[in-house]
């Protein structure tokens, strides 16, 4: 198991690597840069000449090292990364990337957690519900439900419930995660009640597939257990068959879920992104979306970073787990 | 058979050992010795049956004299039909191809040998397509009549092997490698996998196709019944390494190893006038990752002395082309098989 | 059974083959006992068969502007009209702009003196399938009359007909992705458990390296950079191969696995033994005994793929206007206002909804019966 165990660690670290090359890459595809649009901006509305605002973003590329060469500029942005935390200058927001991540992440996780909290929960419950109750009416609703919940598009999803918040209950404000009028209220039990009013769109919007996906698997692995000999011979024993449900069946069944979360994080990070660059949420989604259509260059390529480390992260967690479930899996 | 007959295969010293690996970096702890300094020879035209345990590196032999697995060391001679004598462990690939016109394999399972996503036609008429000896209806026409000769009706050849029975599915096997008229057949253990009923059907096959086609067969077999009949010559193999090696009869009847005495002694006889007497071997095979030092066999021979578990026995002729790897082959009178 | 039809075999007599179930009349069994997975087939082929003769299906040009006509709302199929008379032929009423005096709101109505029926097989515009002229239209109404079945979109173009011609770019898009994604996950998963080694090595390291990306991310980041100068037809190719580049490595890792068991498989030795080549063995021996797996991962890679098309044309970073697809009609509807008062304009939703359940329901069907010897 360590030998498992580090070798799987030594490998991971030239993956960041090449990683964070790749998303620095990617994101510096697209021609031009944020400051090519400065300039244009400073020539039409401010006035100046070609060769002045020429001049003026020509001195800004020299102060944030927007002149050197490629491979340069990724060495300093991963070394400051590195060494300092510092992932470089967002343009759109005019103060370091990793200040708006930070301040955007808070919600991201709150919304996202609470998305994938909730979906696993009901899905698992589902889960049992359909597989105890396999055939039944209940049964083929749910599974029938969770076959739609996985064919919307998120962000159809969101429009649709939007939609119906607004024009058919006449739910005064949807979007965002405040009413204007509390965005610059102090908390108190108003602003609250008006931040749950919002909360809960972004969290069921994005919990439906979530739902749906848990509470299959669920299903398949519950009655994958009830077939599999211990479960009956649990059940010819004579215990009570909620004792074999839950003792036995449930715990087994839940394995590979656990196994799963390692990976959960980084999906539900991006699970939300669409439903929030939809509903305009104060979360990294649409920061990175505007990030990348602005060639706010940095930003991007941080965020992009920063989901990637914590995918590499999360499959690693996810391996060493199921290498600690099943040994037979360290040899491969 | 003649002992003038020309010799087609010689086997020399052969090895064939799989790394054990461990660790960080796999590194390699040891070694199975899964065929071990092998020395063997075939003659054209005859059959030579090979003989063990299963586990004892039957099949990894085979594979390594027609170089499905690459030996580790050690020469394999081939006389082709133009006469030539070839080192097969030290050719290239592109010459290992021709060569695979004159030496074919027939498998163990016949359950598992068959691409079940191709029909009888494409099976059998693969070798004529890839050594491009046969184009378009020839190739029908060839497989047509290799199907006749091996029993088959050739009006179900675009079937799939599904729907054939193990007997049947040996059959197309063997209809397969008799595609190229080949001159060595090596057949891993051909009826191991079948009814015993079927047995005697496919082994009565292969003993007409030898002598129709003049083929030179080495058998693999575990059990001693099945190539007492079909065989010119038996080679006595145990964890990796050949234990003797002579003329059928001499083996059966006259066994100067050890081992063998024990395997035959496993054989059912239907003589009344002998009182069976099961040699029963004590102990498990030896591990072929950790085989005993001196004569492999000693922890399980009832005659082992102090030597046997030192020096290692060479395999020795002890005349008359007989070879026995024991250190008192020519002491013991040891119990063979009058007949069957 | 076996042994049974050996020794009951007659003597002298040439073997007969048993009688034996092909795979495919198993897994073809078994699917049709799946009333989810019939379902699902028959969303496909109707989804499959609009894309394909969307011309056919419409009778109007999706591309043709008519901006009297902006947002003008579905028009109503009648059987009954206004005196509560019964027609067979189905039949429909032109609609009646007004402005409402008060709000100036546009206002449509039916206009009920004039019916116009519906008739089948009809002449309207000219499309050209493969180049040959063809006025032909499964329906229609007679002129001075129309039948906008899903309305108007912004700049009065036929809803029903731009959806017909967007799901032909939808689905081609998927399904061409689905197929490149499905010949290099095959071919990879083959060649690294095949050649094993260093190839393999090299080969899972790639694998793991581009599963470690976030998917919608990373697509997004890279649909943005794709010039926004490219005709459409090379933005529809450079995303195709996207999602076909990017979307493999789980075929990969099954195939890899399937393989290395097969390796093992005598009947892949005894290609080796015949003298057969890697190509020989690789599609000859190997791709076809993965078939199956491959087919079943395919049927869920395309509506995975459909809904990331959409996902990212919805965004602004896919398919662009005027390219149309489900993705890019939906643009229409990301104004919630303009979504509200022309409800019509999401129905293109609908149809993802409908395809990628059909494609779920399919591809979960054919995922249990092609594993016809399971109990499930
Ligand atoms: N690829 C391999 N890697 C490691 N060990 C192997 C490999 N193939 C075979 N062996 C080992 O080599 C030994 C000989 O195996 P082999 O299949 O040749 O025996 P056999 O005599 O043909 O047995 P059987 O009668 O069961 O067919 C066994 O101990 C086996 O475990
Ligand atoms: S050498 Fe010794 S141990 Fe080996 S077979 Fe002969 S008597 Fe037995
Ligand atoms: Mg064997």
């Amino acid at each position: 198991m360590i030998s498992y165990i580090i070798r799987r660690i030594l490998y991971v670290i030239p993956l960041l690597l090449a990683v964070s090359i790749v998303c620095f890459v990617i994101i510096q595809l697209p021609p031009g840069d944020f400051l090519t649009a400065i300039e244009s901006q400073l020539k039409s509305q401010a006035g100046l000449s070609e060769e002045e605002s020429r001049k003026m973003v020509d001195e800004m590329r020299k102060t944030y090292g927007l002149d050197k060469s490629m491979p340069v500029q990724y060495l300093i942005w991963i070394k400051n990364i590195v060494t300092k935390g510092d992932f470089g200058y967002s343009f759109g927001y005019r103060k370091p990337a990793q200040e708006v991540i930070w301040e955007r992440l808070k919600w991201t996780m709150i919304i996202a957690l609470s998305a994938h909290l909730i979906s696993t929960l009901v899905g698992l419950l589902i889960g049992i519900y359909s597989a105890t109750h396999q055939y039944s009416l209940g049964d083929h609703l749910s599974t029938f439900l969770a076959f739609i919940g996985l064919s919307f598009p998120e962000f159809f999803t969101a429009l649709v419930i939007m939609y119906l918040l607004v024009f058919r209950f006449r739910v005064p404000h949807v979007g965002g995660l405040s009413s204007p009028e509390y965005v610059l209220a102090t908390w108190n039990w108003a602003k609250f009640v008006d931040f749950l009013q919002h909360f809960w769109i972004p969290v069921v919007i994005s919990g439906v597939a979530g739902v749906a996906r848990n509470m299959r698997v669920m299903r398949a692995n519950l009655l994958d257990v009830f077939r599999s000999q211990y479960v009956i011979t649990a059940r010819a024993k004579g215990l009570k068959e909620r004792i074999v449900l839950y003792k036995h069946a449930v715990v087994n069944a839940l394995h590979p879920i656990i196994a799963y979360q390692g990976v959960a994080l980084p999906y539900i990070v991006q699970g939300t992104m669409v439903t929030a660059i939809v509903l305009n949420l104060p979360t990294t989604g649409p920061a990175f979306y505007d990030a990348l259509v602005f060639q706010d260059t940095l930003l991007a390529g941080s965020f992009l970073l920063m989901v990637t480390v914590v995918l590499v992260i999360g499959n690693l967690l996810s391996d060493l787990i199921l290498a600690w479930i099943d040994p037979r899996i360290r040899y491969d | 058979m003649d002992k003038q007959n020309e010799i087609l295969l010689e086997v020399k010293n052969l090895k064939k050992y799989f790394p054990i690996t461990r660790g960080v970096f796999r590194r390699v702890v040891g070694y199975v010795k899964a065929v071990d300094r092998v020395d063997l020879f075939i003659r054209q035209g005859e059959t030579l049956g090979l003989v063990g345990e299963s586990g004892c590196g039957k099949t990894t032999l085979g594979r390594s004299i027609l170089r499905l697995i690459e030996p580790t060391d050690g020469e394999v001679w081939f006389k082709t039909g133009k006469g030539k004598k070839l080192d097969i462990t030290k050719l290239e690939d592109r010459e290992i191809k021709s060569l695979r016109r004159e030496m074919r394999m027939i498998f163990q399972d016949p359950y598992a040998s068959l691409n079940p996503r191709m029909t009888v036609m494409d099976i059998v008429g693969e070798p004529l397509i890839i050594h491009k000896v046969a184009q378009g209806k020839e190739i029908e026409d060839r497989v047509r009549t290799l199907l006749k000769i091996v029993g088959l009706n050739p009006r179900y050849m675009r079937r799939y092997p599904h729907e054939f029975s193990g007997g049947q599915r040996q059959r197309i096997g063997i209809a397969r490698a008799l595609a190229l008229n080949p001159r060595l057949v090596i057949a891993d253990e051909p009826v191991s996998a079948l009814d015993v009923s079927v047995q005697a059907q496919v082994i009565n096959l292969l003993e007409n196709l030898q002598v129709q086609f003049n083929l030179t067969y080495l058998f693999i077999a575990h059990d001693l019944s099945v190539v007492y009949h079909i065989s010119n010559r038996i080679a006595v193999m145990y964890v990796g390494k050949i234990m003797e090696v002579g003329q059928a009869e001499e083996v059966y009847q006259g066994p100067r190893h050890p081992y063998t005495e024990a395997l035959m002694s496993a054989v059912p006889v239907i003589d009344p006038d002998v009182k069976p007497e099961r040699i029963l071997l004590q102990g498990d095979v030896p591990n072929p990752a950790n085989s005993p030092s001196g004569c492999t066999f000693h922890p399980r021979c009832r005659y082992a002395k102090k030597i046997c578990s030192q020096e290692e026995p060479p395999l020795e002729d002890i005349g008359d082309e007989h070879y026995v790897a024991c250190h008192f082959a020519d002491d013991f009178s040891l119990k063979g098989i009058r007949q069957f | 059974m076996i042994l049974k039809n050996e020794r009951s075999r007659k003597k002298n007599s040439f073997a007969e083959p048993v009688k034996g179930e092909a795979y495919i009349q198993l897994v073809w069994r078994k699917f049709k006992r799946s009333k989810t997975a019939i379902i699902g087939a028959i969303l496909v082929i109707i989804m499959a068969i609009l894309a394909i003769f969307a011309p056919f299906f419409s009778p109007y040009n999706p591309l043709k502007i008519d901006h009297r006509a902006s947002f003008s709302p579905p028009q109503r199929i009648h059987f009954f009209d206004d005196k509560g008379k019964f027609h067979l032929r189905p039949f429909v009423y032109n609609l009646k702009l007004e402005l409402d005096p008060q709000t100036w709101k546009r206002i449509y109505t039916e206009d009920t003196s004039k019916r116009f029926p519906i008739y089948f097989l009809v002449r309207g515009w000219e499309y050209k399938p493969f180049g040959i002229p063809c006025k032909l239209h499964l329906f229609g109404v007679a002129k001075g009359g129309s039948i906008h079945l899903f309305g108007m979109d912004n700049y009065g173009r036929d809803l029903w007909a731009r959806i017909m011609l967007g799901g032909r770019v939808s689905l081609s898009i998927a399904l061409l992705g689905a197929i490149l994604s499905a010949f290099i996950g095959s071919m990879v998963g083959t060649i690294s458990a095949y050649y094993g080694g260093i190839t393999d090595m090299i080969l899972q390291r790639i694998v793991e390296f581009l599963q470690s990306f976030p998917q919608l991310p990373l697509w997004m980041a890279l649909s943005i950079a794709i010039p926004a100068t490219w005709s459409s037809l090379y933005v529809f190719i450079a995303i195709m191969m996207l999602f076909g580049l990017l979307s493999w490595t789980p075929l990969a890792r099954e195939v890899r696995g399937k393989v290395l068991s097969l390796r093992e498989q005598e009947f892949v030795l005894s290609a080796k033994e015949a003298g057969a080549s890697d190509a020989r063995i690789i599609f000859k021996y190997l791709i076809p005994n993965c078939l199956s797996h491959i087919i079943v991962v395919l049927t869920i890679t395309i509506p995975w793929l459909i809904l990331a098309e959409s996902t990212l044309s919805f965004l602004g970073l896919g398919l662009q206007p005027p390219m149309v697809s489900w993705g890019v009609l939906l643009q229409e509807a990301q104004n919630l206002q303009t979504m509200g008062r022309h409800l019509w304009i999401a129905i293109p939703g609908a149809f993802i909804v409908i395809t990628v359940l059909g494609f779920n329901f399919l591809g979960d069907g054919l995922r249990d019966a092609a594993d016809p010897y399971s109990r499930r």
